[in-house]
């Protein structure tokens, strides 16, 4: 019974939601009052009947509701509760569903906290909303049913995706979801702003601290899934460029973008139009990502069940929300450049550089994702787009914002003198200098981790100048308000990012080898020793697990535990083995048995020594930490009273 | 005109994501064009399954044409591959060789023995290796060698009626022509 009552919820939900996106929309239109009123009681119902469909797909998972098809396809007796829990979003339809509650739950959020807005602003944005939850609950409720009996109902479901079964893959999806749709919240609110005209340019405001989260998230999400690649996977690898990273890496570049160019807006009037693009362009690529990964348009690692029907579909419905708004971008967009003017030095110039990097990398990643698709349109043949492309191109694309970026925070709007910003190049460029002198040293004279060691002190130090400034000039209890704080953050984590990625690609030792037990490899100043393999179980799998021993001088650092697992359906998983450490990852898989005598003989073991590639992810929850810093400003909290003062006076301009 | 610029930017690649729905309605996604295809098959040395004493090389098979057919007991696909081979094997006109990959001899033995043998001899790649020579990246996949020791046809995934109609019978069909 209850997967019918999950159904019904889904279509009623539906009918809501119809009800959220047409009525307050023509409301705000024809300036009826009733109609707009109908938004956020509409949301809030929806909200409830999506929750309650995804509490009852939660329920059958965790009851082993096998006469649910999905239940059964993704989840047995034997599956531990959390990984159940897990396998709700761990294929399509679930994953669909997960996607639409997040929405709601923005939705709620947005309809919770807008009561400050002008009402006729605030039933558009969520009426924008309501249209894109149209959209997905009927991909839900007409390709993608999670509640579809299988009878008769067997004795026990299939499997998790083994691959799925990690707690980083547990935590991945809702977090990236997070980020992805709540860009739709930015791009409600530009398609209020186009609807409402010239008059509601304060919307920038309002809608920053929504895009901050949003971008936040994603960052979250993107480190969460890269964490989880480099663990499970065991390539030792951290980033793949493979099509489904990349559509979670188009929106968070155009994210970055976003908030810098909301920022100019909402504080000197400029780039309007630019602005409302970029939030389009945002929501888009996170719809393009859903579709990408969804329809099967690409093949990828990441192997979803693809079905033309399903394709289809999201991209009607891409055509519609993307298409529909670009039209009205081209119809309603600000004709006039507005704002203060600004001169070629000045934070407006330097954030125009910025952007337009943003922009062109995304545009990159998008052209090398589909270029195979393009291949098959131009009859070129199979083509693949890999590493070697990207890998050249984005640090390329990259260099003139890592350069800036110091600069950034002691750039003036407007109009900045040289004199300043030639101390801090003087000072960031020595201690760059310096620390590569010695780190050439240090790392044997490798070319890439000696640009790393400068880049990140390029950046860092820059960031600490600032605080410095700050900290100097300006009386306690007003240095660093949220917003700047989180600025600081952010930029501070690109600095530590850089040690991680380039010091990590260059200095990272792996070994391929052939170890009998007892046997000893030597990588840098660690020893390994292999101790031979023995058998190990879980709750729903068995293991061949190696043991292998480190010393560093003589004295132990870490015994080590890879695994080769096999579930229950016979898949085979890597399950590497980690110690890991702020200066260095040792990383062993176990790969194939030597010998006939299979666990007592020689195994083939992969060994990594990998310097500093935790910085990586520390970089990437840094710029988290910023994000979600900056949106928490006081100032963003405004009242009715400022909100519908339409465009406010900008005070303390040169502040952030 | 230069606001509609990402509007028309966009339904290019609307138009591209169309194309590519269509494309993948035409076309297997898993079909890799192999560059094992018209190239001699690599050499192999391989026991037999059911007398490990016993080898069969590449060299022993040459003179005429043969279908290796790669399976494993742990393998489910192949079990659905498994009667179709034993309704059509014998009426393609050529052996067929099982090569068991990766596999317990006496699993793969049991497996024959319960659902039937369709092969002519069984060689055994317990570790694999000989697998990575030709390419192999799972269970089913099979390989028509002609007399020459050359690779002329492959398949990825499961046989099923229709494409040993369509697709292998016309590859065997060719080598005999060829052949004087």
């Amino acid at each position: 019974m209850t997967p019918e009552l999950g159904q019904l919820a889904l279509i009623l939900a539906l009918l809501l939601a119809l009800a959220q996106g047409v009525l307050p929309i023509v409301g705000a239109w024809r300036g009826n009052g009733a109609l707009m009123a109908v938004a956020r009681p509409a949301a809030a119902g929806q909200a409830v009947f999506v929750a309650l469909a995804f509490g009852l797909l939660v329920w059958a998972f965790v009851h082993f509701d096998f006469s649910v098809q999905y239940v059964a396809d993704n989840s047995n007796l034997a599956l531990p509760w959390y990984y159940r829990i897990a396998a709700v979003w761990g294929a399509h339809e679930g994953s669909l569903l997960l996607w639409i509650f997040i929405l709601n739950l923005w939705t709620v959020a947005l309809a919770a906290f807008s009561r400050q807005l002008p009402e006729v602003f605030a039933a558009r944005v969520l009426g924008v909303l309501g249209l894109v939850a149209v959209g997905f609950l009927a991909f839900i409720i007409f390709t993608s049913n999670p509640f579809g009996r299988l009878l008769p109902m067997p004795a026990d479901g299939g499997d998790l995706n083994p691959v799925l079964q990690d707690p980083g893959m547990t935590f991945h999806p809702p977090v990236l979801y997070m980020g992805y749709v709540g860009f739709s919240v930015a791009f409600a609110f530009s398609i209020a702003g186009l609807l409402g005209g010239e008059l509601e340019q304060a919307w920038v405001r309002w809608a920053r601290p929504w895009t901050n989260v949003a971008w936040a998230f994603l960052s979250g999400g993107i480190v969460a899934g890269s964490w989880w690649a480099y663990a499970e996977l065991g390539w030792g690898g951290w980033w793949f460029w493979d099509p489904v990273e990349n559509a979670s890496f188009m929106p968070w570049l155009v994210g970055a973008a976003l908030i810098h160019a909301q920022a100019v807006t909402e504080k000197r009037g400029s780039l309007r139009a630019w602005t409302i693009l970029l939030s389009i362009f945002a929501f888009s690529l996170s719809l393009l990502g859903t579709f990408l990964v969804r329809s099967g348009v690409l093949t990828s690692v990441h192997a979803f069940a693809s079905d033309p029907r399903r394709g289809l579909f999201i991209l009607c419905f891409l055509a519609v929300v993307v298409g529909g708004s670009l039209l009205l971008y081209a119809l309603r967009a600000p004709k006039v450049a507005g704002g203060k003017p600004f001169r070629v030095v000045s934070r407006e110039t330097a954030i125009l550089v910025s952007n337009l990097m943003f922009t062109v990398a995304a545009a990159m990643v998008l052209l090398g994702t589909l270029f195979p698709l393009v291949g098959d349109a131009l009859h070129l043949g199979k083509v693949s787009v890999g590493p070697p492309y990207f890998g050249f191109l984005f640090p390329l694309l990259m260099l003139p914002v890592v350069l800036l970026l110091p600069f950034g925070p002691f750039l003036r709007w407007g109009k900045s003198d040289a004199a300043p910003l030639k101390s801090v190049l003087l000072r960031v460029a020595i201690a760059a200098t310096a620390c590569a002198i010695v780190a050439a040293f240090l790392v044997d004279g490798q070319l890439k981790a000696i640009a790393g060691v400068a880049a990140a002190v390029w950046c860092a130090v820059g960031t600490l100048l600032y605080v410095y400034k700050r900290w100097r000039e300006v009386p306690r209890g007003r240095r660093y308000p949220a917003e700047m704080a989180g600025m600081l953050l952010a930029h501070f984590g690109v600095g530590v990012f850089l040690v991680g990625v380039l010091l990590s690609e260059s200095l990272s030792v792996t070994r391929d080898v052939r170890m009998a037990p007892g046997e000893t490899q030597t990588i840098g100043s660690y020893q390994f020793r292999f101790d031979g393999v023995h058998a190990s179980r879980g709750p729903n799998w068995h293991a061949e697990q190696g043991v292998v021993t480190v010393t560093r001088d003589g004295k132990p650092v870490a015994v080590m535990h890879p695994q080769k697992r096999t579930y229950l359906r016979g898949q085979v998983q890597t399950e590497s083995a980690i110690d890991p450490g702020i200066t260095r990852d040792l990383y062993v898989a176990l790969g194939e048995p030597m010998d006939p005598a299979k666990l007592e003989g020689a195994w083939a073991l992969r060994l990594y020594h990998k310097p500093f590639v935790r910085w990586i992810w520390a970089g990437g929850l840094f710029m988290m930490l910023g994000g979600f810093a900056s949106a928490a400003d006081r100032r963003f909290r405004v009242r009715r009273a400022a909100a519908a003062a339409q465009i406010e006076p900008v005070a303390g301009e040169s502040r952030a | 005109m230069s606001r509609l610029a990402p509007f028309f930017g966009f339904m290019l690649l609307v138009a591209l994501f169309g194309f590519g729905i269509w494309w993948n309605t035409r076309h297997d996604q898993r079909e890799v064009p192999s560059p094992l295809i018209g190239k001699p098959a690599p050499e192999f040395v391989l026991p037999l399954l059911d007398d490990p004493a016993r080898t069969v090389s590449k060299a022993s098979m040459l003179g005429k044409p043969y279908l290796v057919n790669v399976f494993a007991s742990w393998c489910i696909a192949c079990g659905e591959e498994h009667p179709v081979l034993m309704a059509e094997g014998r009426t393609l006109g050529i052996p067929v060789v099982g090569y068991d990959y990766k596999d317990a001899p006496e699993d793969a033995k049991a497996w024959l023995a319960r659902h039937g043998n369709p092969y002519d001899m069984v060689i055994a790649d317990r570790e694999g290796r000989t697998a990575i020579d030709f390419g192999v990246y799972g269970a089913p996949e099979s390989f028509l060698i002609d007399a020459k020791g050359v690779i002329r046809y492959k398949r990825i995934g499961p046989f099923t009626p229709e494409v040993i109609a369509s697709e292998l019978k016309p590859a065997i069909a060719a080598l005999q022509k060829e052949a004087p």
